[in-house]
């Protein structure tokens, strides 16, 4: 059944490049896929939903889908939301709407696909999947340096799932496990050198997909040259691919992940540190939000460390929870910027901040809606992105029981400071952009309209849902990341 | 009944809500609603003191093992502050009625202000200090929103940014003392923390007090102790009446709050044993005196009111640092009532001479604005701990306080006192008194009813809320006054009072220009010991100076060599990559697919 989620974009975009009300057909299956992720918000746990197709008998890989743990259902859902969001921000060029709606869809069905396999060559395939329309949007529809940022992300990220891939095969190799399902991966046993050497491959190959410091460069170029619906897909919802990758897979290598505890803290710190600081020196609207994103994924590595130092979910029972809450709002507040963002530079014509000036005279309703997504990216409490971020935090403290402090508690008080820094760029961001006289090109700028108000107002309701009662998604994960809840093959043939 | 409490969080909330979702083009309205709240959650306060009342909570984030919950902790502590909250945030909601009558966005102020009521019920309500951090912030927000409510302007605008920052510089510390103290005690509720001592278990003396010194920090952003003040006076931008509730009584007294609800957790006797407590004492002693030094030269009405709030509240933290909470609390209740009285007489002021602010541009008001000028006057008086009035009862306390455990402390109190005489009958008698230096000020008339009631109304607490019966029932905490009338605290106390007054009558009775304008210290004074001129500095230089020179590395080293290299370095794929270069996108994206291809040929024949 939950193929279905894979199925309904695909048959979207299907529809759309054959040309049958392209809009329409888009908003459609978008708006579809997200009502039947609400709906199984209900009865995710069904056996209903699992599903399994033999692909392959030697080596033994099948089109496995199903919900795992509430985990998978966070993210459809996460997905679903964003994927209706960027589909109704629309702003197609005229004569390319097919690609556009098409490609916005394709990445959607992938990024669900990913998620919702419980096999692991799967998993990976869907994601790239999911990659190559991205490309080819901003190659050929990108703003700016189009050219250069696409070649940028094509390089990272190719590198970054040829490490993946062989971290993978790997890792499949060294469990032993008869098929790539999941389950059957994680019950295998790896030896101790073998895990380092394939933990660092799931380090570097997911890391560079999350643009873990050093290798974010490509993150904040691509954004600011993507369409815009393909900028709040891949950083709202396909750049959390990695980091659920991360969760997933970390029981198998734990001892690696360990071992190599104190790099992946550094490189963390990076993110928040570092690429805070280039941040701050950002003069366009754009790419300060690309760096924002970068800087923030730190953080959900912060809750990583913390559970990976803790060698288990029993051990650090925050830390997983904490990490999902933070994707999902995140995702979420990162989309409504870049969709917000959209609208400011259809308005203003330019996104140089010293360009822009007293935009919310004229805009009351854009500023609004962007003081909110940004007041939520810097961790305002009421929106969600706090509720995972105090989690972290949370979880970074619960292996400390007074005395010295531990590395991972070290990492959690300068990520902290982080948190300051974020409020510097975002404040100084939202003060420039909409505060002050207005600028001309901001007199008579029009407010968001009706149409407009829309995705905003869908991603700000999910924000202040999480943000005001984190119970209504953490509920969703009980339990999870103890054990695999998924049947096993034998179970599975038995049915 | 018990479930009343509830109101108190549940209808500011949803008048914010409505206000902004619905009824933001009723500006009256609005504004009514608004006020209604602030008169209905006053009410169910009243009734909340006189009856007993249990806690309540539920859970908002539980994850296994830890429990996060909205809770209400209504002891008496708690609920006599609310009285402050709500009885402060009612007259000030009536005053705003007349004083924004005529703002285009009354809507969107009044919205804020009652987002700002919920906000700070769920401080002084919060059981635990995750709800605490949480609604911490909240005010931030709102003090952010009303500080910004003329964003049009420059510098209203850059006035709401500068204290939420440091706000968050604050509050980086608070957090980091939260999760120290929870990894310590493993708790989050004041009640888990106060059980955990009562047992006196192991723990080490110099985390707990790294800790508490933490969670203090918070309290210095808040509660704009140095060297975190400079955001308030500048938070000055923001319309009169919300100086006098956020910015005077409520929100930046939270700090000591705050600080005296973990004193009262932890214990007085532990929190002796721990290291650095002196820290807090002292820098609210020097907060006090640096503010009274620069309040002594400023022209500005609000500024004069701001720098005193600074020194108010450095004598309050003092207390707390002495491990009086008690004195330090009667002081925020005092000070409570005769700071907004002042606050918004300098903004009925404000509004009748065409919202002009500078003291020398005013002149001779007594007889134009009579009512305001007695009921200012009193609460200069109340300010300068004249005998009878509630300022002389509280800060007595903290006299006695600093005398029996601090003598150099003791000498700054009193220091502080003198000039707070000094400054008070300054803007006095150079406002009220005298002839109208400008047009503004001839044209000047009496305010209306509206503005007058809260006037009247603070006047009187102004001066009996200091008294024994009143403050037993209703400080938040409370000693007895005993007045020695041997000990020192009382003649400095005394003497302070008579030694500003003398000074000030001496040099601004009557006086025309400041006869203090070209001598150098006072210039030093004027301007703020050039603190704000340092951070800008440290901003310019440390902050954005280092972003730049890491943006650079990032891009040359790091985006262009480093990374670029690798991946162009990794392996066969990557020299296919590179050989691609020259091709186009659509060759890069069946690549991809060819990968994906690949990958089943490796795991299929290899």
């Amino acid at each position: 059944m939950s193929i279905l989620f894979v199925l309904i974009p695909l048959i979207g975009s299907i529809l759309v490049l054959s040309g049958v009300k392209v809009r329409l057909s888009a908003l459609i299956t978008s708006g579809a896929t997200l009502f039947f992720a609400i709906g199984c918000l209900f009865c995710w746990k069904s056996d209903a939903w699992s599903m399994s197709l033999q692909v392959l008998e030697t080596p033994n890989i099948q089109l496995a889908l199903g919900f795992q743990d509430g985990i998978s259902v966070a993210m459809l859902l996460l997905s679903s939301l964003v994927l209706f969001c960027a589909v109704f921000h629309g702003g197609a060029p005229e004569g390319k709407e097919k690609l556009w709606y098409s490609s916005s869809l394709l990445i959607g069905a992938g990024a669900i696909g990913a998620f919702l396999s419980t096999d692991l060559f799967f998993f990976y395939a869907f994601h790239e999947l999911a990659l190559i329309p991205t490309f080819l949007m901003i190659g050929m529809l990108g703003k700016g340096d189009r050219k250069e940022a696409a070649w940028k992300i094509t390089i990272y990220l190719a590198f970054g799932s040829i490490v993946l891939l062989a971290g993978l095969l790997w890792l499949v190799q060294a469990s032993g496990a008869e098929t790539w399902l999941f389950s059957d991966i994680l019950a295998g046993s790896i030896a101790p050198d073998a895990q380092k050497g394939i933990a660092l491959l799931l380090i570097i190959g997911f890391g560079t997909l999350i643009s873990l410091f050093p290798f974010h460069s490509w993150a904040a170029p691509a954004y600011a040259a993507a369409p815009t619906p393909v900028a709040m897909l891949h950083a709202g919802v396909l750049k959390k691919f990695g980091l659920y990758g991360l969760i997933r897979l970390y029981p198998t290598v734990t001892e690696g992940m360990q071992h190599w505890l104190v790099l992946l803290i550094v490189l963390l710190l990076g993110n928040i540190l570092w690429v805070g600081f280039v941040t701050l020196n950002q003069k366009r609207l754009d790419s300060l939000l690309g760096n924002s994103s970068v800087m923030h994924m730190g953080y959900i590595f912060l809750a990583l460390a913390a559970l990976i130092d803790a060698g288990s979910a029993e051990a650090n029972p925050i830390a997983i929870p904490a990490a999902v809450v933070l994707m999902f709002a995140h995702g979420i507040s990162i989309a409504m910027l870049f969709s917000l963002t959209d609208h400011v530079h259809k308005r203003t014509g330019s996104l140089e901040l010293s360009d822009l000036g007293g935009l919310a005279k004229a805009a009351p309703a854009l500023a609004f809606f962007f003081g909110l997504a940004g007041m939520a990216s810097i961790g305002l409490p009421g929106l969600a992105n706090f509720s995972g971020e105090v989690l972290v935090f949370l979880s970074g403290f619960n292996a400390y029981e007074g005395g010295e402090l531990g590395c991972v508690q070290v990492a959690t008080i300068l990520a902290l400071w982080g948190v300051v820094i974020s409020a510097v760029y975002m404040l100084r961001a939202f003060r420039k952009t909409f505060q002050g006289p207005a600028v001309p090109n901001s007199v008579d700028a029009k407010d968001l309209n009706f149409c407009e108000k829309i995705p905003a107002l869908i991603l700000a309701a999910a924000l202040l849902v999480v943000g005001l009662y984190p119970n209504s998604l953490l509920n969703l994960l009980k339990g999870c990341g103890y054990s695999c809840k998924c049947p096993t093959q034998t179970e599975q043939a038995d049915q | 009944m018990e479930n009343l409490a509830w109101l108190l969080l549940a209808l500011p909330l949803l008048s914010a809500a409505t206000i902004h979702l619905g009824l933001k083009r009723l500006q009256t309205v609005s504004a009514l609603v608004s006020t209604a709240v602030a008169g209905v959650i006053l009410a169910v306060t009243i009734i909340l003191i006189g009856s007993e009342t249990e806690d309540l909570a539920f859970s908002w984030a539980s994850v296994p093992g830890l429990d996060l919950e909205i809770g209400l902790k209504l002891d008496s502590f708690a609920k006599n502050m609310m009285l402050v909250v709500t009885g402060v945030g009612f007259l000030v909601h009536l005053f705003s009625l007349a004083y924004m009558k005529d703002d285009s966005a009354k809507a969107r102020y009044f919205g804020a202000l009652s987002l700002f009521m919920f906000s700070m019920t769920g401080i002084v309500l919060a059981s635990n200090f995750i709800m605490m951090f949480i609604f911490w912030e909240l005010v931030g927000l709102s003090s952010y929103l009303l500080i910004g409510h003329w964003y049009e302007k420059d510098s209203a605008a850059d006035a709401a940014k500068k204290a939420f920052l440091t706000n968050r510089i604050g509050d980086f510390g608070f957090m980091i003392g939260i999760l120290m103290l929870w990894g310590i005690t493993g708790a989050l509720s004041f009640d888990g923390i106060s059980e955990f001592f009562a047992a006196t278990p192991e723990y080490s003396a110099f985390f707990v007090g790294t800790a508490v010194l933490c969670v203090f920090a918070g309290a210095m952003g808040k509660s704009a102790q140095a060297p975190l003040h400079v955001w308030l006076p500048d938070a000055m931008e923001g319309p009169t009446p919300v100086s006098a509730l956020i910015h005077a009584a409520t929100m930046v007294a939270a700090g000591v709050f705050m600080m005296a609800r973990l004193s009262l957790s932890i214990g007085t006797e532990t929190i002796e044993a721990l290291w650095g407590v002196n820290t807090i004492a002292w820098i609210g002693g020097i907060t006090s005196l640096l503010a009274a030094l620069m309040a002594t030269q400023q022209d500005d009405i609000k500024k004069i009111l701001a720098y005193s709030t600074l020194s108010q509240l450095g004598y309050m933290v003092m207390a707390v640092g002495l491990l009086n909470p008690e004195a330090g609390m009667f002081h925020l209740f005092t000070h409570a009532w005769f700071k907004a009285l002042l606050f918004l007489g300098s903004g009925a002021v404000i509004y009748a001479c065409h919202h002009e602010q500078n003291i020398w541009k005013m002149g001779g008001l007594k007889g134009k604005m009579p009512i305001t000028t007695i009921t200012f006057f009193i609460g200069t008086l109340a300010l300068c701990g004249f005998p009878l009035t509630a300022g002389f009862f509280s800060k007595e306390g903290i006299l006695e306080a600093a005398l029996h455990t601090n003598k150099a402390l003791f000498s700054i109190a009193a220091l502080v006192a003198c000039l707070t005489t000094f400054y008070m009958f300054r803007l006095f008698f150079i406002a009220f008194l005298g002839k109208n230096r400008s047009k503004n000020a001839d044209h000047a008339k009496e305010v209306g009813i509206l503005m007058l009631i809260p006037l009247i109304v603070l006047t009187v607490m102004a001066v009996i809320s200091g008294w024994n019966p009143i403050g037993e029932k209703l400080s938040p905490l409370h000693k007895a006054f005993i007045l020695h009338l041997d000990s020192p605290a009382f003649y400095a106390s005394i003497g302070s009072f008579i030694i500003g007054f003398l000074i000030a009558f001496k040099l601004y009775f009557n006086a025309e220009s400041d006869p203090l304008a070209d001598n150098g210290v006072a210039k030093v004074f004027r301007n703020k010991f050039y603190v704000d001129e340092f951070y800008a500095k440290l901003v310019g230089y440390a902050q954005d100076g280092v972003a730049a020179v890491i943006h650079f590395i990032d891009e040359l080293v790091i985006g262009g060599l480093l990374v670029g290299g690798l991946s162009r370095a990794a392996g066969g794929v990557g020299r296919l990559f590179t050989r691609m270069q020259s091709g186009n996108l659509q060759g890069y994206a069946g690549l991809f697919a060819l990968g994906v291809i690949l990958v089943i040929y490796l795991t299929v024949f290899v």
